[in-house]
């Protein structure tokens, strides 16, 4: 029994980073009767084992409820719950091409925040409905009058009939699907129309091949349809259509306004590309639906196996982790260091953490990780450009005309007894004042220009530190500049490291140089020849620190020929030594090559 | 095939300051306990064990603190040993003694009953010292024990002494070193001071109350120990020990050679069948296994052909006369080229192993950092 469209309303949940959103789709699912508060886990929709762990969202997912409204009618309800991290912005833009409406959830204790706004505008660029709510005024410290002022006044949102809620103790939340109905559109489009499906997301799974995850926009799709993908016009055979609810299962038909997913024996990831638009081969639409920009990695680094051997499971693993995040790309790269491995690039830090998390815990791979860099612009002597995403491969110095690096555009958000604090910050990481505005009385929302370098080494962590956690930053694209930028050598025994190479404004270079030689020193293990460690710009050595030989390990007594002992030791130690890369005679531990980020300035 | 048994006497009168081995409080309702159980323990394997695994070629009482028994006690323990093993004729039987914790009778009893090799646990000879890490003797006493030991007629007695202690100069360990050969002792074992988990001494040190010995400093004075004792007709044969010609301890070789022996009481270890196990630890506990009938084990492993291999090396290297290559090859039927050829080679490459002899053995660089060495063939 289909819903008519005119009771469909497909809606996402968009917030600042920790603001409820999870937890507010948890009671949704409870309330509708999607799941019985047995069934309830917190945080139901963040599945992985990654987001349990760190209690954050990092992929996008779309359930269908049933909601019995007050005017007695039922109501369809597909919802998408979005993660608030910046770097998975692009999540939240393909769950809004899906939707009529969005939930703008806003912590009552918080207020706006910068990614509230940029999720906002998101939003607001997709002509979609918004419907604030104002979440946790259950805590002590909820403001919800100034929040909703704020909201008023830096967003320009009627906040009139703001819901108020908890999604901890479930208030508000009738409230909420009351307004989702009444306020949301339903979808528009013709169901007699040819078929066209948003593809907005899409998984991998051993057996079924890829799941597409789709909106109709117009038409039905049924199983035993033949369907063709406008882009790449490859052509399918619907296995199973179906929906989440929240656990998977299957339906008859996805009919227009609809969402929910697709299986049609599609093997290869590449055929089925998010953004693309599902048709039918017998009355193919006219022209696919606007796709999605392609998003660009803004941070690369280096991923190389401790143990060579691994070398080709590491290349499986990325390719399976691919089949389900199309923003990771890698190409394979040698370093003289630490031989074959993938440059890889990444949506930012976290995500960089997060697929070098889920390589060594899903695949079990031991893993290199290099600094993060990213992306430069040389102009060489002979008007070549090149792109330059691993420090290693800068051309000397004589043959560079400039260097350009990628600057942003960052938004901080502060109350404004932090503002001379941030401003300090940003001057310092060679930022540029763009703009700073007033966001009710308290608030400040400042804009600066800033290299993404100096983002991704440790701007985040200073902001917050520096304002006790108040600032909030938010951060896109924004052009390259020109910069004096030099590249830092390490030297290990004598022997340049490719692999610790870094790029550095040639102010920082003396203070970076040093302090990555005493962090290395730190770092590696005495082993049983001095190791001195040097760091150099070009042929000058700017820093020099010495890891001591180690002179004695060794253990003196059998315990009354207790040899496990012994040898539960020596297994131990053993195990310490492979989670370290040889490089000539030094071995280094993992860590040393992100030394650079973790330096103190 | 004849092996060798280890007893462990779990209780000591104070506990030493660095001290992790498995010893209680001396309590005499303990004691009878104790010495009950490990009667029927022996009973236990004595009625498992067939012929050739009761033959007994070293015996080695250790603690703990033997002698902190009555010496009838210990007198029983042997005589029991007797009943249900076969002691062979010429057997090295040792116990350790704590210097104050023996005099002239208790020694004589426990020479008269068997015991032909004693153990010392000297550790200093500076009171100070002694003090510092918790001992409850004088170097005085120490010294009236070997005269005594001698007296009682013990003609292979050992030394124990620790270096490296928090606060001791190197000047302190060669008048050390010189004061133990003056005692003329048969056997030397210095043993490098190990800080183990949650013992009083370490916790000192992490807290800063106490500077650790600086490891060149301690370096230095194993050198020392390995040059003076060698200069004194001490031959170095073992990473932590030196005997004067065919004073070697017979009972640790049968550790460092790989080969079988039995452990009986608490926290006592074995190898025997290829298998390694350990036994429980607190005696109530091993009191009531053993009373059911039960081996009174806590772990147990069986070794694979690998693993023994790797233990042959490994252990065999302590030794300074190495593994001996012939002897490996007839124990696994493969050479140890083949089953280790990729570590020794790039080993020999750094300077650590060298060949002599027929044996495979550290070199003097390696002495130090024999674990670097050893995790290799693990
Ligand atoms: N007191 C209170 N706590 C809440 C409320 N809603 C959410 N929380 C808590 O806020 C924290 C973040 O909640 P989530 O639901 O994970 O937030 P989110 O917006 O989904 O976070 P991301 O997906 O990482 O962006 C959790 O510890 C929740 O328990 C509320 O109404 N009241
Ligand atoms: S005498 Fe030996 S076993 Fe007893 S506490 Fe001292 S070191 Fe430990
Ligand atoms: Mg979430």
């Amino acid at each position: 029994m289909a819903t008519p469209q005119h009771r469909i309303r497909n809606f996402c949940i968009i917030a600042h980073i920790d603001h409820g959103k999870s937890t507010l789709a948890d009671r949704i699912l409870e309330h509708t009767g999607a799941l019985s508060q047995r069934e309830m886990t917190e945080q139901f929709l963040d599945k992985m084992d990654l987001e349990r762990e760190r209690g954050i969202t990092i992929k996008l997912q779309a359930v269908r409820l049933f909601h019995k409204a007050a005017d007695g009618e039922e109501y369809q309800l597909n919802l998408i719950d979005t993660p608030g991290h910046v770097d998975f912005t692009y999540e939240v833009s393909r769950s809004l091409a899906a939707c009529e409406g969005a939930l703008l959830v806003v912590d009552s204790s918080q207020g706006i925040e910068a990614q509230t706004l940029a999720n906002v505008y998101l939003a607001l660029e997709n002509d979609l409905e918004i419907i604030p709510v104002i979440n946790k005024i259950d805590l002590p410290s909820a403001e919800p009058d100034r929040v909703k002022q704020e909201v008023e006044d830096v967003i320009g949102l009627d906040t009139s009939e703001a819901v108020l809620a908890s999604a901890k103790t479930g208030l508000g939340i009738n409230e909420i699907l009351e307004q989702v109905v009444t306020k949301i559109p339903p979808p528009k489009g013709e169901a007699t129309a040819p078929l066209q499906a948003l593809i907005f997301d899409s998984h991998f799974d051993a057996y079924r091949g890829v799941i597409a995850y789709i909106r109709v926009v117009q038409g039905t799709l049924k199983p035993g349809m033949r369907i063709r993908m406008m882009a790449t016009q490859k052509e399918f055979e619907v296995t199973e259509v179906g929906v989440f609810n929240p656990r998977m299962t299957f339906i008859d038909e996805l009919n227009t306004g609809e969402v929910g997913f697709v299986t049609a024996s599609m093997k290869n990831v590449q055929d089925v590309r998010v953004g693309d638009t599902i048709t039918t081969a017998q009355n193919p639409a006219l022209a696919p639906l606007p796709g999605y920009r392609q998003v660009t990695p803004m941070v690369f680094c280096g991923l190389y196996p401790v143990d060579t051997v691994d070398y080709e499971d590491l290349r499986d693993s990325l390719d399976k982790l691919k089949l389900n995040d199309a923003s990771l790309i890698y190409e394979p790269e040698t370093s003289d260091a630490l031989g074959f491995g993938f440059r890889c690039g990444f949506l930012g830090l976290l995500h960089m953490e997060i697929i070098q998390e889920r390589l060594e815990r899903e695949y079990g791979i031991n893993l290199i990780t290099t600094a993060p860099s990213v992306v430069y612009r040389v102009t060489t002597t002979k008007g070549e450009t090149l792109e330059i995403d691993n420090p290693s491969n800068l051309p000397p110095v004589n043959n560079i005309e400039k260097i350009e690096e990628p600057f942003v555009k960052a938004t901080v958000m502060v109350p404004k007894d932090f503002v001379g604090t941030v401003m300090e910050l940003c001057q310092g990481k060679r930022g540029i004042y763009s703009n700073m505005e007033y966001m009710g009385v308290n608030r400040v929302m400042l804009t600066y220009d800033i290299p993404l370098s100096e983002i991704i080494y440790d701007f985040f962590d200073q902001l917050k530190s520096r304002t006790k956690g108040y600032a909030s930053l938010d951060y896109e694209m924004n052009g390259y500049r020109e910069s004096d930028l030099v590249k830092l050598d390490i030297l290990l025994n004598g022997e340049v490291l490719d692999a610790l190479s870094c790029i550095v404004h040639r102010e920082r270079a003396y203070t970076r140089g040093r302090g990555l030689c005493e962090k290395l020193r730190s770092l590696i293990p005495r082993q049983m020849f001095e190791i001195p460690i040097q760091a150099t710009i070009g042929n000058k050595i700017i820093a020099r620190e010495t890891v001591k030989a180690m002179r004695k390990d060794v253990l003196a007594k059998c315990y009354g020929g207790d040899i496990s002992r012994k040898r539960k030791l020596l297994e131990k130690q053993k195990e310490g030594k492979k989670r370290m890369k040889q490089v000539g005679n030094v071995e280094i531990p993992q860590e040393a090559f992100m030394a650079v980020l973790s330096i103190e300035e | 095939m004849s092996v060798g048994l280890y007893i462990h006497v779990p209780f000591c009168l104070r506990k030493c300051l660095y001290c992790d081995f498995t010893s209680y409080p001396r309590q005499e309702e303990q004691v009878q306990l104790y010495l009950q159980s490990l009667t029927a323990e022996m009973v236990l394997y004595g009625d498992r064990l067939d012929a050739r695994h009761k033959s007994i070629k070293t015996i080695f009482v250790g603690g703990g603190t033997p002698t902190c028994l009555r010496p009838e006690y210990l007198a029983g323990i042997l005589e029991q040993v007797g009943k249900v093993f076969s002691i062979e004729q010429g057997a090295e039987i040792t116990t350790e003694a704590n210097p104050g914790t023996v005099n002239l009778p208790a020694l004589k009893e426990l020479r008269a009953v068997g015991f032909n090799r004693l153990s010392l646990g000297v550790q200093s000879t500076h009171r100070e010292l002694l003090r510092l890490i918790g001992r409850i003797h004088t170097f005085s006493e120490a010294r009236q024990a070997v005269t005594e030991a001698r007296i009682a007629g013990f003609e292979n007695i050992n030394l124990d002494l620790i270096f490296g202690l928090p606060t001791q100069t190197a000047a302190q360990w060669r008048q050390s070193l010189h004061e133990i050969m003056a005692l003329q002792p048969e056997h030397i074992s210095c043993y490098g001071l190990q800080l183990e988990e949650n013992t009083p001494l370490t916790k000192a040190v992490e807290q800063g109350q106490l500077k650790p010995c600086p490891e060149e400093e301690e370096l230095a004075m194993y050198q020392m120990a390995r040059q003076l004792l060698g200069e004194n007709g001490y031959q170095h044969y073992e990473i932590s020990n030196f005997a004067q010609a065919g004073y070697q301890c017979r009972h640790n070789l049968l550790y460092w050679q790989n080969q079988a022996y039995l452990g009986l009481g608490p926290a006592a270890h074995s190898y025997l069948n290829q298998s390694r196990w350990g036994n429980v630890e607190g005696i109530e506990e091993y009191a009531s296994l053993v009373k059911q009938g039960q081996r009174p084990v806590a772990e147990k492993t069986t070794l694979t052909i690998k693993e023994q291999m790797e233990e042959t090396v490994f252990l065999g290297l302590r030794m300074l006369e190495g593994v001996n290559v012939e002897s490996f090859q007839q124990r696994f039927g493969k050479s140890l080229q083949e089953i280790f050829g990729k570590q020794v080679s790039s080993l020999t490459a750094k300077g650590l192993l060298e060949q002599s002899f027929g044996h495979l053995k550290l070199t003097e660089k390696a002495l130090p950092l024999a674990n670097q060495v050893f995790a290799e063939f693990v």
